[in-house]
């Protein structure tokens, strides 16, 4: 055991994290933006919304992320006729992906918001998109925190699915470290301490969401 | 925009159509015995977390917090490079001597030790949801706990969670994608591997991604089927 090496390499390593956290909030603000419009989609009465909205969310639901990543990194080179790089071939799979996730915890969230609330915004005279953005979604939003937080975790664990198209985030690093110094169990336990350590804070987090709105609404 | 020649014959012609037939192949049978193990490490972890004794929650509970909150990725990636090295020199190097297939074997326990957490949650949701009544009444017919358990709190518990195991399941399916990573020629993992002699990716991850697809509309069909034979009258179903 050379515990030295994580030290020696601490800062290559950890820098990788920057791009870890840079890819993830991308792919949450993104995600989540997409999948606000989706979520709704999906309760859409006009089926020309309803069936596209529906068939994309249990589609990439069906789908290894690993290989939407592959799928986006050969597909963006075709449309655009010459290569973006991995890191926004990978930013597209991951919002495009994650929305789908996404759309089915706004839908829970804007179903759990009783409906005299719709129906009390359209009589002060708002608009559809206006009774969503001012009196629905805040309090769906709210409603919707434990699981958003829940799947931001999610998110940060999935970046390291960036690896297999050499995208240098944290586990890139590790990996790359690895082949240098061949310390294959103290550089995979930090990895899993580091993760474990950042996913348990955002656990916790959620948990605290819960208990907060089990209190807010009786 | 699109200067792409499609070729869709990669998928069939020699020697990749075998190819891709056996990566599915792999990835059925990866997932498949993944599942095994995780249905019953998942098990003995959920009965560790609902019972009295306090040391066997807190492992259990350990289990399940340090397995869900480490990307599968890492855990992968500890079993393939590190696992081995931990093990005696002799023992490591007549593994990696005889055993042709070894990041096969070790995917399946990383994928199955995975999917064991998640299983072992959604148990223990049914375990706790079985109603205590019933616990009582299996004591006073005079089974002992373990017969209680057995006869009647597990049956109980895995019809509720059924719904809960079909959508595990699918997630440990699509989970096995990751075993390319450390080389398994699965069904992602053989898309991409034919892209580097044809380069022709498009067409054979979208292939990869029809399976996919199928697997889990049929999964999900056979299991709304099997829902609906195992519900427990009075408990809620789902429609949909």
């Amino acid at each position: 055991m050379d515990w030295q090496v994580i030290l020696r390499n601490l800062e290559f390593m950890v820098g990788g994290l920057a791009l870890t956290a840079q890819l993830a909030a991308i792919a949450l603000t993104g995600g989540l933006l997409w999948g606000i419009l989706l979520g709704l989609g999906r309760l859409s009465r006009s089926p020309w919304i309803y069936y596209p909205a529906t068939l994309y969310v249990h589609f990439f639901r069906s789908q290894p992320l690993i290989l939407v990543i592959f799928w986006f990194y050969f597909l963006v080179p075709v449309i655009t006729g010459k290569p973006l790089g991995t890191f926004v071939s990978t930013v597209i799979a991951f919002v495009t992906f994650e929305a789908a996730y996404f759309a089915e915890i706004v839908r829970a969230g804007v179903q759990s918001v009783p409906k005299g609330q719709v129906a009390a915004g359209y009589s002060c005279g708002l608009r559809y998109h206006q009774v969503q953005l001012y009196v629905i979604l805040p309090q769906a939003l709210r409603s919707m925190l434990p699981a958003l937080t829940t799947q931001a975790v999610v998110i940060f664990q999935d970046t390291s699915l960036a690896y297999v198209i050499g995208l240098r985030e944290f586990l890139r690093r590790v990996n790359l470290v690895d082949t240098r110094e061949a310390r294959s169990i103290e550089l995979y336990c930090f990895a899993a301490f580091v993760y474990l350590v950042l996913c348990l804070l955002g656990s916790r987090v959620a948990h605290r969401f819960e208990r907060r709105r089990e209190v807010a609404l009786p | 925009m699109f200067h792409y020649d499609f070729d869709w014959s990669v998928l069939w012609r020699h020697p990749y159509g075998a190819m891709f037939a056996k990566g599915v192949w792999t990835t059925v049978s990866l997932s498949l015995v993944a599942w095994g193990i995780a249905l019953a490490l998942g098990l003995m972890v959920a009965l560790c977390r609902v019972m009295p004794c306090r040391p066997a929650r807190i492992l259990g509970g350990a289990y399940v917090e340090a397995l869900r909150n480490i990307p599968l990725l890492v855990q992968l990636f500890f079993w393939y490079f590190a696992a081995p090295a931990l093990l005696p020199k002799a023992i490591e190097r007549w593994l990696y001597a005889n055993v042709r297939d070894l990041p096969y074997y070790l995917a399946i326990l990383a994928l199955g030790t995975y999917t064991a957490a998640r299983v072992a949650e959604a148990l223990r949701s049914g375990l706790l949801a079985v109603p205590p009544g019933q616990l009582r009444a299996a004591f006073s017919t005079g089974l002992s706990q373990t017969g209680t358990y057995w006869h009647v709190i597990v049956p109980y518990a895995f019809r509720i969670v059924v719904p809960l195991l079909s959508t595990e399941f699918l997630t440990c399916f699509k989970n096995s994608s990751l075993a390319m990573t450390v080389g398994v020629m699965e069904a992602t993992g053989t898309a991409s591997y034919i892209d580097s002699f044809t380069f022709h990716g498009l067409e054979t991850t979208t292939a990869a991604s029809l399976v996919y697809l199928a697997t889990s509309a049929s999964v999900i069909l056979l299991m709304t089927w099997i829902e609906k034979k195992l519900h427990i009258p009075g408990m809620i179903v789902r429609r949909d």
